[in-house]
């Protein structure tokens, strides 16, 4: 069984002059436990794929199945946990009570949601400031929250939409090496929405690249950098091989079309 | 710094009273607009008992009805779009004319006319504003709650009244001074004379200036009350203390 398995995917917003074609004949498997990136330039419909991997959209046409379900029975039973570009923690709760606030959904006790809340600013490594209140924390701690809460209830699907796109590039190289480590440690799968090339090999078993106007897959890439990643990862040759093989994907599938990805 | 302000603008009040040598029914002295609050107290207290209670009680049928009714209009989209022009456009009309309105449906005696005013007046306020609290919520908190596949229910208590509750504030903090001001105002449409607004009404009509003022300052004093308390309410109710919770965004 695939963590997700997208069949003959077709999303169309709007009708007549304003009509949208997002997605045209998407297929996509994600075997369980593997990290895939969803590349491509604006506009090519990778958030809205993740989208309706989620079931927050409902597709105009085609399958969706997560963990071997539908989607929507998915998403009812909180199969994924979710990560944005934008933290989305909630003010008024402090860092702990973010975390527990899909537990708190799922109706778990207020003690089995303190134990878990704690084991995950263990994992996020942001210990001391369960008590803190979000606006308090930089934002880079804010987004290592933000994963910590869509990790928190044990999914074994975990759906990004350019979760470090704000962050500055060391922040964001911390970032990509604590998702990994976490991954690993919890068997989680991952499907990650991202503009940046680098990004997308470094974490990815699998780059899929995607064009835009109608949106479609263009390539897929396999990448094998070794089960441990280190500092060293990023100036390994074949690390430097996949980015040129990434951006040469980018490039063929239409030169105007490739605006919007950038190299960070 | 604003006591040090105040005491100077007092000071060059007094100053300037003094030194032109300006006549009582002119401007009164703040010396002799104390002298009188002091002796006068027991009847400004009275006046100030009246017209405070009668904000009060605005006040708080006011926001329990504007709260209760922006509870009903966000969860129905075609009540909030055909509601919201509505209050505002009544809000526009001057609204205290209903208060004449109001004398006419009620006994000579009763209070019941002013409270009205100052509940409407402050219904508008709170409606508007928490509704704009829960309607305006973070897109990314309501997909996030979908994603946890949250009931309205659920999203309506963790997500759109949290939303709401700095707009309440924010709202409280308008109205409570402008309940007091509604109450008073509303007295010179007639009704019973035992408020604050007719109390000053009646010492100007019988050139007793510095009794008007007595009763002015009493009416500042109730005003000023009413601000703080919605302040310290607000204080009390943010997570983090009031104010924290957008200066510390960075």
């Amino acid at each position: 069984m695939n963590a997700v398995d997208v069949g003959n995917l077709s999303m169309i917003f709007g009708t007549g002059p304003s009509r949208v074609e997002a997605l045209v004949d998407v297929d996509l498997a994600v075997e369980q436990g593997s990290f895939v990136s969803l590349i491509g330039p604006s506009g090519c419909g990778k958030s809205t794929l993740l989208r309706l991997v989620a079931n927050l959209l409902e597709p105009t046409g085609g399958d969706v199945r997560v963990l071997g379900k539908p989607a929507r029975q998915a998403r009812l039973d909180q199969d994924y946990g979710m990560a944005f570009q934008h933290a989305g923690l909630f003010d008024w709760r402090t860092v702990a009570k973010n975390i527990e606030l899909p537990l708190e959904l799922k109706g778990w006790d207020r003690t089995a949601r303190r134990e878990r809340a704690d084991e995950m600013l263990e994992l996020v490594r942001l210990r001391e400031f369960s008590g803190h209140y979000p606006w308090q924390l930089s934002g880079g701690m804010q987004q290592r929250v933000a994963i910590a809460r869509a990790l928190a209830a044990r999914p074994s699907l975990l759906l990004m939409d350019e979760p470090f796109g704000a962050l500055d590039e060391m922040t964001r190289e911390h970032m990509q090496a604590e998702l990994l480590r976490i991954c690993r440690e919890t068997a989680t799968s991952v499907v990650f929405v991202t503009h940046s090339i680098p990004e997308a090999v470094y974490l990815s078993d699998r780059v899929v690249v995607m064009s835009a106007r109608p949106g479609r897959i263009t390539a897929v890439i396999d990448v094998d950098l070794g089960e441990r990643h280190g500092d060293d990862t990023r100036e390994a040759d074949e690390f430097y091989k996949k980015i040129t093989e990434v951006r040469e994907a980018l490039r063929s599938t239409r030169t105007d079309a490739a605006r919007g990805v950038d190299d960070r | 710094m604003p006591i040090i302000f105040g005491a100077a603008f007092l000071g060059a009040w007094e100053a300037l009273v003094r030194g032109l040598d300006l006549k009582p029914y002119f401007l009164v002295a703040p010396s002799a607009i104390g002298d009188q609050f002091v002796s006068s107290w027991s009847l400004v207290w009275r006046s100030m008992k009246v017209s405070g209670g009668n904000a009060l009680v605005g006040l708080l049928v006011g926001t329990t009805l504007g709260v209760a009714v922006s509870l009903v209009t966000s969860r129905f989209r075609l009540l909030y779009e055909l509601v919201t022009p509505l209050a505002v456009a009544l809000n526009a009309i001057p609204i205290f004319v209903l208060v004449s309105v109001f004398n006419n449906m009620f006994a000579i005696t009763s209070e019941v006319p002013r409270r009205l005013m100052v509940t409407l007046v402050v219904y508008f306020v709170v409606l508007v504003n928490v509704t704009r609290g829960l309607v305006q919520v973070d897109r990314l908190h309501v997909e996030l709650m979908r994603s946890y596949a949250a009931s309205d229910w659920q999203v309506l208590r963790r997500v759109r009244i949290p939303n709401a509750v700095p707009y309440l504030f924010t709202a409280l903090r308008i109205a409570a001074p402008v309940a007091v001001i509604t109450a008073f105002v509303s007295e010179y449409f007639g009704g019973s004379q035992n408020g604050l607004g007719s109390a000053i009404a009646r010492s100007i009509a019988a050139s007793r200036n510095d009794q008007a003022w007595a009763y002015v300052a009493g009416a500042c004093l109730l005003g000023l009350t009413f601000y703080l308390i919605s302040t310290l309410l607000e204080t009390v109710a943010t997570p983090g203390g009031a104010g924290t919770r957008s200066a510390g965004r960075s």
